[in-house]
């Protein structure tokens, strides 16, 4: 009993320690604290899965550019920040966790209707993705292409009448 | 005696019905200036600075509105270099919308912009067509009936944004083909039209028209210089269910922005108002007018006709 004691003590001891040497980072996540690839693919079907190396971005942008105030570091974007300056790590760290798969279906929309939500404008999970990848990479020049990030489905070249489903040249009319 | 007061009670009552015809015509138009759109109509915002021209939103509406097979694939984006006529793509027969890329001098990235039936608050279409062929749902989508239409394309003279076109394949089985919203296989619903859930960026957000609109305007009050301070759609030809942020001004992404912050409709009511009396009442008025003017000549030729025949009463006698 006694030994179990002292561990725990130890234990805290340390963690305290460890809190204080880094006040800068007050009860935020690390980098390390994620995992080094993500696989986004609950929404693939005309694209596949994206691969996505969370690691290697952590090298262009820090948390709080994607993760907004969850993290615990201080939010960067002034509007955020009138509400969420002091908001700390949140319980969901996940894009999941707050953007809307089904961004516009009718229950979704009629949460919005609520007088005391601030967050009316709050993009779906798609939407989510593609505006904070797609805002970063054209600033930085990298992939913006949609195959350079995910490939077409079959489901997709029969959506976009390219591939195997591209018309036959000379039959079809595009008429006035 | 007794014709000439007929005539006159004709005349009095011809001119009351014109009084009556006047007032009853300026309530009318009193009651149709003040529909300010069903309250509850959805709408879409399109933000221009989201857009990257991916053209997902052309291919979703092909296989929703199950339109023929295009002629290029829609991941072909050499579209955006075709000129037609001196215009860049448009509408037609066989696709309801359309994305075109403008090239703004002043930025150095291109922008593009989606096109298609705006759905008008008080739609041009729906008033200039005769027999009723338009219906302007109270969800906010405006629909075309083609088993009434006849064929006679007022209404693509009349939409401001040129949107209505003629199926000029079948000109015997008249046919208008434009934009519905998506209105059969998922306004009706509640669910947001096709293209709208194909948009990757969001550069397409659905929801009610009045919610929609006052996104636009946090989005242009949150984010200083990023947009033009206006919402093409909000007041122009009445008000439009799709709505439009821009980052530069709106001439220079194919906007006509001469189009009048009233319903094309006011332009003609007036006028309008007035056709149906002048069809019924005028006749029957100049009618009127021309008998009583023309009464005395009548009388002094029947007298005259009277004087010769007692004239050669009298030779003969």
């Amino acid at each position: 009993m006694r030994t179990r004691k002292k561990v725990m003590r130890t234990a805290l001891a340390l963690t305290m320690g460890g809190i204080m040497l880094s006040p800068g980072h007050l009860l935020s996540m690390e980098v390390e604290d994620a995992p080094e690839m993500v696989t986004i693919e609950s929404m693939a079907n005309l694209y596949g899965p994206v691969e996505f190396n969370h690691l290697m971005h952590t090298e262009y942008a820090s948390c709080e550019e994607c993760h907004h105030h969850t993290t615990g570091d201080k939010v960067v974007d002034s509007n955020c920040a009138r509400c969420h300056s002091n908001s700390g790590e949140g319980d969901e760290v996940t894009c999941t966790g707050c953007h809307e798969t089904n961004r516009f279906n009718k229950d979704y929309l009629k949460t919005l209707e609520s007088p005391e939500l601030y967050h009316i404008d709050k993009p779906g999970l798609k939407g989510a993705y593609h505006l904070n990848c797609m805002g970063c990479h054209e600033i930085i020049s990298g992939p913006t292409g949609c195959q350079e990030c995910h490939t077409m489905t079959e489901a997709g070249e029969r959506r976009f009448n390219t591939g195997t489903f591209a018309p036959a040249k000379g039959t079809s009319s595009s008429g006035h | 005696m007794k014709k000439l007061l007929s005539r006159r009670n004709f005349l009095k009552g011809g001119l009351a019905a014109t009084a009556s015809a006047t007032v009853l015509k300026n309530k009318d138009c009193q009651a149709s200036g003040d529909f300010d759109g069903y309250p509850d109509s959805m709408g879409v915002l399109v933000d221009l600075t989201r857009c990257v021209g991916c053209r997902s939103c052309e291919a979703a509406c092909n296989k929703e509105q199950d339109l023929p097979e295009p002629a290029k694939p829609f991941d072909d984006f050499s579209v955006f270099d075709e000129i037609h006529h001196g215009q860049k793509r448009r509408t037609d027969e066989t696709r309801y919308t359309v994305v075109n890329r403008y090239d703004v001098p002043e930025l150095d990235h291109p922008l593009f912009r989606k096109f298609q039936c705006n759905h008008c608050a008080e739609p041009a279409c729906l008033t200039s067509c005769f027999v009723n062929a338009y219906t302007k749902t109270p969800e906010g989508a405006v629909i075309y009936n083609s088993k009434v239409c006849v064929g006679c394309r007022t209404c693509m003279i009349a939409c401001p944004f040129y949107v209505p076109t003629f199926k000029y394949s079948s000109a015997f089985d008249p046919k208008i083909m434009k934009c519905i919203f998506c209105y059969d296989t998922r306004l009706k619903e509640g669910k947001a039209p096709a293209c709208v859930e194909a948009c990757p960026q969001e550069a397409l957000t659905f929801g009610k028209r009045k919610d929609v609109l006052k996104m636009g305007k946090q989005r242009i009050r949150e984010t200083p210089g990023k947009y033009v301070d206006h919402i093409y759609g909000e007041h122009e030809v009445g008000g439009t269910a799709w709505m439009y942020l821009s980052s530069v001004p709106f001439d220079k992404v194919g906007f006509d922005t001469h189009v009048p912050k009233e319903p094309i409709l006011n332009s003609v009511k007036d006028f309008l108002a007035i056709v149906p009396m002048v069809l019924t009442i005028w006749p029957g008025l100049f009618i009127g007018f021309h008998l009583l003017a023309t009464r005395k000549d009548k009388i002094k030729e029947m007298e005259k006709e009277k004087n010769k025949k007692n004239d050669e009463k009298e030779e003969q006698v």
